[in-house]
Order: C-alpha cells, then structure tokens, then sequence
C-alpha cells in the first residue's frame, strides 16, 4: 500500500549548470529539503516555497515550481480538499497550519474606496505642513473638566483628563506574537522598533522575557488563559496590559505550544518547566460571563497600580454587543481581531471557517458603543489581516483608533507566509526556537526594518490625510463620510455605515 | 468660499446696520448672490426682555398657524410685518414677520420649564409641524435677517441701516453643499446665538457622528450646523470656558502643547484627545454673535482668512481688511489674528454665560435650529 | 461701498467707469465704488494711451489690480486698501501701496517691483518667478511659498515685520528676507515651519530661530560677513523705498536658511 497518496505541492529545480555546488541550500533550509552529495538533491515533499534557499543561493539557480500535477476538474472537490481528505485518512488528524486565513473571502477593504478633496476644501500638503498621526490610546472621560488656577488660566481638576492614556506617535502598533511561539529576536526586534517609533509591542501570551525590559514602556504585557509568565512584577513592567480572549484565526480555541518548543529561556520567561506543553485553555476558567471579566479587569489594575487594561477579542457574529459589555466593564481598549488574522498555530478548520471579517466588526462596534454613548470610553484597536497603510486607513475611517500588524510585522523580517509556523523549524528563525534557526534574525536589523516599514506606512497615511484635507488622524477616524463602497450590496453597505459610490 | 463680518462696540454703543452692510457690500465677490445674512444685538431696546421672533412664512395658512401657537403659549406684546423695501435682485421672498412675546405666566409655569426652555420648544413646535413656516431667530433684543440674494442687496432688503445695534454679524454666501434657501442662509441661530461660517469643514463626517452619539441630529448637510451644534455641546453642556472650547475646536497641534508648561500641556493634551471627533478640521472661520459680545475664530492652519481690528471700544473682525476700512475711519490696530486663536469682544457690563437657562435635549436643539422635519422627529408638546 | 448713506440704498460696487484726470502725465483714478472690471480697464487704457503713471485714489477691496499688466517702465501707485490677488502674473511694472496689502500679492510675479507701505495677508508671492516685492510691515502665513528661480529670472522678497507660520514654504529659488522691525503683532519673528520643504533659493531673518520653528529640509546657519555685503544692495532698495535705515538693519545679526538638498524627497520613494 502507498504511505500516502499526497504528491508534493512544489517542485523545487537546480539549474545544475550553474550550481556552484556550495551546499548553501542544504544550510540554508529548515524543513531538511536537501540533501548533499557531491550536489544538493531536493526532496520536494518537505519543501513550502519559503524561499530561503532560492535568497541564500549564490548561484540564483534554484527555482521552486508549483507542481502541476493534473487533477480531473471538480468545482466541487477541489484538489486541497482532496489532498486534505486523504491526509486525515492516512493520519487521523485535525489538520493543523500557520498565518491567517487563506480561503478566497470578500475583502471589503479591497471594496472600500477613500474621498479626496478638490476645490471647495483644499487638499493639504503632507510632506510640508503638519500631518498629525499622535493617538492617545486608553479611556477618555466624556468632557474635560477644569477649573480655575488662581491665575486667570486654568487646569484640570482633580482625576480629570487622560492622565491614564498612553501615547503613540502613530495609530499602528504591533500585534501579540508570544515569545515561545516567535523567537527571542523577533520580540527584540519588535521592542527595539517600537521604542524608536513611538509605538507598542505585546508580549503575547509568552511572558516578558527580562532582555526586553529595556523596552518595558513601549510594551504592552497579555494575560491569556494559560497565565504564562504572569506575576505582579510582569504586570508592572508593561505600559498597558491585555487580557486575552480570542484570537480571530481561532475563535473559541485554545492555546498548545509544544514541549519541543519550551527551552530554557521560554521556560524561564513563562515560569513552566523545560520541555513541558504550554496550554492554554480555550476559556479563562475565571471569567465565564461578562461580570467575572469586569473582576479580572479591576484586580489586574489594582495589581498593577491602575494601568490600563484592554481586552482582545476574536471578531465573532455578536461582537456589538459583546464590545459593548467589554467597556462597561472598564476596559480601556477593545482589541478587535478579525477572521483572517494569523496565528502561530490553529486548527486549519476553525482558522478558515469562524469569525466575521475586520472591516464588519468595526464598523458594528463603533457604532454600537456611539450609539450607547460611550465610544470615548474605550479605544478600538483593529487587527486581523491589515496588509498596508490604505487598509489602515479604511480601518480608522470606519472607527478603529489603531491596527495592529503581526503577520506584515513578521513578513518585514523574512516571512514570505509558507504557513508552517507550527513546525517550530520556520527557516527565516522567526517562529522556532532552534538556536540555529533563531540566531538568522539580527534584533537590529529586524528592528530596522520594522521602523521602516511603520515609517513607510505612517507616510502613506499622511498622504491619504493629505488629499482628504485634513491634518490630524482624529478627523479621519470614524469619518465613514470620506468612504464609498464599490460594489457591495445595500445591506453591507448599511452595515459598514458607507454609502456606495456616487452618492 | 464665503465672507464674514463681525463687528462689537464693546462699550455697549449702539451702531447703524449699515456698518455691517458697508462691510459686506465690499466681500460681494466672495459670494455668488445665494444667500446672504445678518443679525444684530441690541436691536429692539423697546422689548429688551421680550423673546423676538423673526418668521418666514410660506403662506397665509402658515402664518395663521404659528400666530394659533404664539397666541396659546405667549402674550404677544406686538406682532408685525418684516419692514422691507422692494430691491432689485431679490424676489420669492417668504412672509416676514416678527413677535415680541412674553412667555404665558400660566403655561410657562405649567410646563416646568425655563423660559429659555420653552422658547425653544416653541421654536421646534413650529418648525417641525407647521409645514411652511421657520423661525429665522428667536432671542432676546436681537435679530436676523437672512436671505436669496447678495448681502446688501438683503441687508437694504430688511432696511437694516434703520437698526442700532451693539453688536453685528454678517454672511456671504457661496453655497456648495447646499441649495440656497431663505431659511438656509446664515446666520444660523439658537435663542441669542447666531452663527456665520466661511469654509468647508472636512471632518463633517466624523463631527457629525460624534455630535450624534450626544443625540444632535445633523440633516441640513452643512458644516454649519455642526459648528453651532459644537458650540452648544462645549459651552452649555460641558461648561467649558469660551477659550478652551474654542481650542477644542481648533486645536494647537501637537508640537505647539509638547512646548507648554505642564499645567497647560495637561489641559490641551486631554482636551485635544477627548475632543478630538469634534475638531474642526479643515479651513474655516467662524462668528459666533451673541448677547454680550462675539467671538470670531480661524482654523488651525490659517486656510481661511480672517482680519481684526481695534478701534477704541470697537473690536471688528472680517474677511478682507476692506471690509473693515469700509467700516473704521481710523482703526488703533489692524492685525491678523494667529490661526486658531479667538478674537472675543465682550461687551461691557453684559452677564457673559450664554444662553441663559436652557436645559433641552440636543435633539430638540437641532431641530429648532434648522427646522428640517427629520431632526424633529418627535411630536412636540407644549402644554 | 457707499453710495449714499443711511436715507438710501447701499449697493457696493458700481459698475460705471471711473472718473480720470491726467495731472502732469500721471493718469489719476478716483476707485471709490468703482467695481474692479471697469477700474483694471481704465488702468489698462490709460497705459495703453501711453502714459507711463497710473495713480489710484480712493481704493478700498478692488481685486486684480496690476494683474498681468506687463511692461518694464510702468507705474501704480495705490492709495487705500487694494483687493486680492494684486499683482498676480504681473510682468515688469512698479505697483507702490500706500496703505495694506490682502491676500495672494504678487501670485506667479514674473517681474516688477512691488512696494507696500503697510501690511499684507496671507499667500504672498506664491510661485513668484521673478521681480521684487517690498512690505515694510508684517506679513501673514505662506510669505514667499514656492518662488523660485529660472535662468536669470530670481524673484526677491523683503518683509519689514514679523511673518507667521510657513514662511517660505517649497521654496525652490529666490530670496526671502524678514526683518522683524516693524511690527503690530505679538510673538516671534516668525512662525513654525519655515521653510519647510524648501529646495531652493536663500532666506534671511534679521535675529534668531529655535530649530523647531524651521523645516527639516533647512539648514541653519549665522550669515557671514560677505553674506551681509551680498545682501547689502538688496537691503538698501528695500530701506529707500520703505524708509527704514539701512545700517540699523545691517546692525544685528542674520540667520540664513538654505536648504540642504535639491531633491529633499529623492529617498523617500520604493519604486514599484
């Protein structure tokens, strides 16, 4: 009998003429495609077009092909169904994958369009006038009040303001990606950016490990339902801390990191012993409604000396409501993960078929807390497959204060989405612990290119503000008024809050 | 684009509204004949404490309508027809009329309301139900006069030049956004408050809904709208100082409240984040007229222009410094006021709180504000 | 403006020409509630019947005027307040102001001189090409932004008084020089964002900056002594024609801007 009917996915090629028979490729490769003798011959099962050889090779002789094996058409069945219906027979299985959602799903930001102005207001210059990015992120009071100071000027009254706000130079921030499921120097090369950008990093579930408390101040530090690392001190160190829910590329779903993946440096840094599985459950077993969030959010802001507490979760179909309860629960930030967001593991199941898209969920939650009256009182952070500066954009237009961005954070150090972050041997060393591997990603150069990608994106958002002509991001920010819809139906378009074009 | 003026003798002296119409004559150029409009304060010292109601009327049956409301709800000390004399250029004019009213002793305390209260739900009884009438202006010793057709051409329209008033506002308009309408020229007002706007706002969108969340309800589709609605937020309902509020609107940027000393970096930094959806962005200047004074205000970047002047008491601002040499023979000092700093004239032994007692909802208030039947979607009860 | 007072109707401008009388060969225009079209025409005419002067009385808000009038031995002068967008496109002749300037003065200038003995408002010398412009008071926000320079055409500007922000903005030729000395205005010399974007050209302020009140593309330096002497001649026509003393503005130190970088935004691109 075959061991397995699956044939490779990718055929990879050697212009042997060229080949300078370094064995580079062999190094190079995480997944142990190559093998050497004399030459590298490849074994193209292993390979996932991760590119790291075809980058490394000196010669540029290897060329990695899709392998167009014919499959009697089905529109039905197609061949990934196929593939996946014989790989659980052989195995048993719940098929398991990395990175977010790649089933071909409507993007409404691709069906979103943004205004420009053009005579009766003036567009205005980015690159020469101010372009205002600085967001405060946190809960705001719903008036300012103040009050005399003896000096014919004024200020503050006691306890009122944004005291406990906290300041980003641009409305984007770095998703969670824990330390245990991304490597060391990918969470340093994160915190170093955030630092020289203004803006935040998130531990993720992993724990603070103690290189990055430098950096504790552009960190935000998660609680999720495993506790991992988790103690006063770890609540003190970071700037905000977030209780984690959910997670959009796996709603409902728990957490495993493998024993293999627990070395001694993540068993250090999330307090569990060396080689041991690290689990999350799929529900914090102390909050079971929506009262017993209110208690964990007050006993970890008495824990911490008040800092604020933002709470994640997945876009699912009730989020309105559920945003909702999350803020008069006192959080001082919905962090709303939509359903093409990544994940260093999940079931391919749940990844792909639950939750609802970014673009709905802020839309609906926006609206929802405005019409509750209390928007002010939480900021929205939107995240979930937010691939440029115009889906940022879009995003902050339909109600998000900030996104967040993990897998185009990771894709800025290497990561060209080959999905096997659940392998622990991600040949870029950016999801795996293998010292080998880990050790490919400089925390400088990381954090060079990070900032020049935020960098890069701030500048587009200046421009977009530009055209629109105003010169703040707050005046971008739930203006759905400079948004059009292309070719959505009247119900989605009512839900998004936009009109569609020409009207 | 549009012109303004806006003219205070803080001293309290009365001037001519030929002042205003002078100021505005020399801004034509910045309108296009689709509206144009003024108020004055002080105007009507024989009824210094009646409530004034400026009508337009569509019709007889309007008229009779909203004299029936007047009749039930106030003593009605003098009703009169608009003076107006025929001109050149305008033509469909509405019925004009104007009320002193004096609140029924009897309904007024029946209600439970402040009489500043029950004017305004007067003003949004008829404006949301009787098809065919709206209140131009309805405060006290002051108001407007507004209108299709350049600002002079309504300003001797309304033979403004025969008022004495201590305080003038005036509009030129070059409608964009909006069809023009008698009722839809500037000044837009609110009891004493009258508001006159040059520019587009660009952060409508998210003014709008952030206005809404507090329940105004924004329907005319005009910027306007929104910056009375903003003033009516921060100054009544939020009891911010004049100053402050006018920062929240036309915030320092960011680099400017960073080189603050700490108290005032405090107060910017918070009122700027909290206030943030309700920031005028984009170019603008704005008059805001009232009972005791003016207030006049840029945008942040300087993208309208706006000029002041001083002469003794006299405080005028306007849109070109013509407007003003029309106006002052010899003013002490001409200047350009830095953006998003206001320009305030108080008149002089005038109580500064605007708007006296008034505790209505900003539904009711954006319904007898505009008196557009979808802002005024409850029925309206005076008992 | 007025045409009668308060026993009868005020209409603004009217619409008739405007009454001329030749004095000494200077064609002198009473403006007074002449509408700008029949204004501009008469000043057009009377160059066109060669005279060489043209004196304004009475001016108050006439937009255009010296608007894309061309010749080099021409003469306004304008008594009173003129209107916006004076001496746009204007090639060649001297417009004197004796009074304030609005806004949008000198708009796309290609040669001439303008002299103002008052204030002027925003947007001044936008894209200025070439010529002079003189105002010996304050100035409002955008002075100077986008002149530049082509071939032997380089636009100069002198302000007497304060500026505020964007004082030189794009600049991409020319000079720009603020004095600070005749001022109605509180605050500093000049505003935020000098020349912010500037790729070209030089300015001048009579005193100091802090560095965040200029642009990123600037750099900033103290004018040397032979950058005084170059200065030296486009100073003393400014203090001739507006009356100032030349060695009293010599007498302080100068901060000069010059950008540091003809193409400030050659690396900010990734090209697809």
């Amino acid at each position: 009998m075959p061991t397995s009917l699956i044939q490779p996915e990718f055929k990879v090629e050697i212009d042997y003429d060229k080949c300078h028979k370094c064995g580079r490729c062999v190094q190079q490769c995480g997944w142990g495609v190559y093998s050497f003798n004399e030459r590298p011959f490849p074994d193209d099962s292993k390979c996932r077009a991760c590119h790291r050889c075809v980058t490394y090779c000196p010669a540029h002789c290897i060329t990695i092909k899709k392998n167009e094996l014919a499959l009697r058409e089905n529109a039905n069945w197609s061949s990934e169904q196929r593939k996946n219906v014989w790989r659980q027979a052989e195995s048993g299985g719940v098929m398991l994958t990395g990175m977010g959602n790649d089933k071909p799903y409507t993007s409404y930001f691709d069906h979103l369009v943004l205004d420009a102005c053009q005579v009766t207001n003036p567009s205005i210059d980015p690159l020469r006038e101010p372009m205002e990015l600085r967001t405060y992120l946190g809960r705001k009071p719903d008036s300012v009040e103040v009050e005399s100071d003896g000096h014919g000027g004024v200020r503050l009254k006691e306890g009122a303001g944004i005291a406990k706000n906290i300041k980003l130079d641009a409305p984007i921030i770095f998703a969670p990606m824990s330390y245990g499921s991304v490597s060391l120097n990918v969470h340093k090369s994160l915190a170093m950016a955030a630092e020289r950008l203004g803006i935040l990093m998130n531990t993720g579930e992993g724990g603070l490990h103690a290189d990055l408390y430098p950096y504790q101040d552009n960190v935000i530090v998660q609680v999720a339902s495993g506790r991992f690392g988790v103690n006063p001190e770890y609540l003190n160190r970071g700037a905000a801390i977030e209780i984690k829910v959910g997670q959009g590329a796996k709603p409902g779903i728990g957490g495993h990191l493998p024993g293999e993946k627990i070395n001694r440096e993540v068993s250090t840094t999330r307090m569990i012993p060396q080689g041991s599985d690290a689990i999350s459950p799929a529900p914090h077993h102390d909050i079971y409604s929506i009262e017993d969030l209110r208690q964990l959010i007050y006993s970890l802001k008495e824990a911490s000396g008040y800092k604020p507490v933002g709470v994640k979760i997945a876009a699912v179909h009730n989020v309105g409501a559920i945003a909702s309860g999350i803020v008069r629960a006192g959080a001082d930030y919905v962090y709303l993960d939509g359903f093409k967001g990544g994940t260093g593991a999940a079931p391919a199941i749940i990844r792909d078929h639950v939750g609802i898209p970014l673009e709905i969920a802020i839309a609906v939650v926006d609206q929802r807390l405005r019409d509750e009256g209390i928007r002010n009182q939480a900021s929205i952070i939107a995240a979930g497959s937010i691939r440029s500066s115009a889906d940022m954009a879009k995003a902050i237009a339909l109600g998000a204060d900030v996104v967040a961005i993990g897998s185009a954070a990771l894709m800025a150090l290497g990561c060209h989405l080959c999905q096997g972050c659940h392998t622990g041997c991600c040949s870029w060393g950016l999801t795996t612990q293998k010292p080998e591997l880990t050790r490919r990603v400089d925390p400088e150069w990381g954090a060079e290119r990070l900032t020049n990608l935020v960098h890069a994106w701030s500048h587009e958002l200046q421009e977009i503000l530009g055209a629109l002509g105003v010169n703040a991001v707050e005046s971008l920010r739930g203006s759905r008024e400079r948004l059009r819809a292309v070719g959505l139906d009247a119900q989605t378009c009512e839900i998004l809050g936009v009109k569609p074009a020409g009207m | 684009m549009c012109g303004l003026m806006g003219i205070c003798d803080q001293s309290g002296t009365l001037m001519s509204g030929e002042n205003a119409i002078k100021a505005m004559a020399v801004q034509r150029d910045r309108g296009n004949g689709l509206g144009g409009g003024f108020a004055g304060y002080g105007i009507y010292p024989d009824f210094p404490d009646h409530f004034c109601f400026h009508m337009m009327y569509h019709d007889v049956a309007a008229k009779e309508e909203a004299e029936a409301v007047f009749d039930r709800y106030f003593t009605v000390d003098l009703a009169e027809p608009m003076p107006t004399r025929p001109v050149k250029g305008i033509g469909d004019a509405p019925l004009l009329w104007r009320y002193f009213l004096v609140p029924d002793e009897h309904k007024l305390a029946s209600s439970e309301m402040s009489p500043e209260d029950f004017v305004v739900h007067t003003v949004m009884l008829v404006n949301s139900t009787i098809d065919g009438a709206f209140v131009a202006s309805s405060g006290k010793n002051m108001g407007a006069f507004k209108g299709v057709g350049f600002p002079e051409e309504i300003g001797h329209y309304y033979l403004l030049e025969e008022y004495a008033g201590n305080t003038w506002v005036g509009h030129n308009r070059f409608p964009t956004n909006t069809p023009g309408w008698w009722g839809g020229a500037h000044p837009f007002t609110l009891l004493d408050w009258s508001i006159v706007h040059n520019g587009e706002i660009s952060s409508y969108g998210i003014n709008s809904r952030y206005l809404e969340a507090f329940g105004y309800k924004c329907t005319l589709g005009t910027d306007t709208e929104v910056a009375a609605y903003l003033f009516d937020l921060l100054l009544r309902r939020h009891k911010l100082p004049l100053e402050l509020a006018c920062k929240a609107l036309a915030s320092p940027l960011w680099t400017e409240i960073d080189r603050m000393p700490a108290e005032e970096q405090a107060v910017m930094r918070s009122l700027r984040a909290v206030y943030g959806p309700g920031m005028l962005n984009g170019p603008f200047a704005i008059v805001l007229g009232f009972n005791g004074g003016m207030v006049a205000l840029n945008d942040r970047i300087k993208l309208r222009p706006l000029v002041a002047a001083e002469q003794g008491s006299i405080l005028m601002v306007a849109s070109e410094e013509s407007a003003i040499r029309e106006v002052l023979d010899a003013p002490d000092r001409v200047w350009a006021p830095k953006a998003g700093e206001p320009v305030i004239g108080r008149i002089k032994g005038m109580d500064w709180p605007i708007h006296g007692d008034l505790h209505l909802s900003p539904s009711e208030i954006s319904c007898a504000v505009t008196g557009v039947e979808d802002t005024c979607e409850t029925t309206v009860e005076v008992n | 403006m007025t045409t009668e007072t308060a026993s009868g109707p005020i209409e603004g401008y009217i619409q008739v020409d405007p009454q001329v009388t030749v004095d000494d060969g200077v064609a002198v225009i009473e403006c007074q509630s002449v509408y700008y079209r029949q204004l501009n025409e008469a000043v057009r005419k009377a160059f066109a019947d060669g005279l060489k002067t043209v004196r304004l009385l009475n001016v108050n808000g006439q937009r255009y005027l010296g608007t894309g009038i061309k010749g080099k031995d021409l003469t306004i002068e304008v008594h009173g307040t003129p209107g916006q967008d004076m001496a746009m496109l204007m090639d060649g002749p001297t417009l004197e102001v004796f009074g304030n300037a609005q806004d949008g003065v000198g708009n796309t200038m290609n040669a001439g001189t303008v002299i103002v003995h008052g204030s002027a408002g925003d947007v001044l010398g936008y894209g200025m090409r070439g010529g002079k412009v003189f105002i010996k008071g304050d100035v409002g926000y955008r002075v100077g932004i986008h002149m530049k320079a082509y071939e032997d055409l380089r636009p100069i500007m002198v302000c007497g008084g304060k500026a505020r922000d964007f004082f030189g903005e794009y600049m991409a030729g020319g000079l720009l020089v603020l004095l600070g000395m005749d001022s109605q205005l509180d605050g500093p010399l000049v505003g935020g964002y000098v020349g912010t974007g500037m790729h070209g050209g030089e300015i001048y302020l009579r005193g100091v900056v802090e560095s965040w009140q200029v642009g990123k593309e600037c750099g900033i330096f103290t004018a040397t002594v032979e950058e005084m002497e170059a200065l030296r001649p486009v100073l003393a026509e400014f203090c001739t024609a507006t009356g100032f003393d030349l060695d009293t503005v010599m007498s302080e130190p100068f901060t000069k801007l010059v950008p540091i970088s003809h193409r400030p935004y050659g690396k900010m691109y990734t090209y697809l």
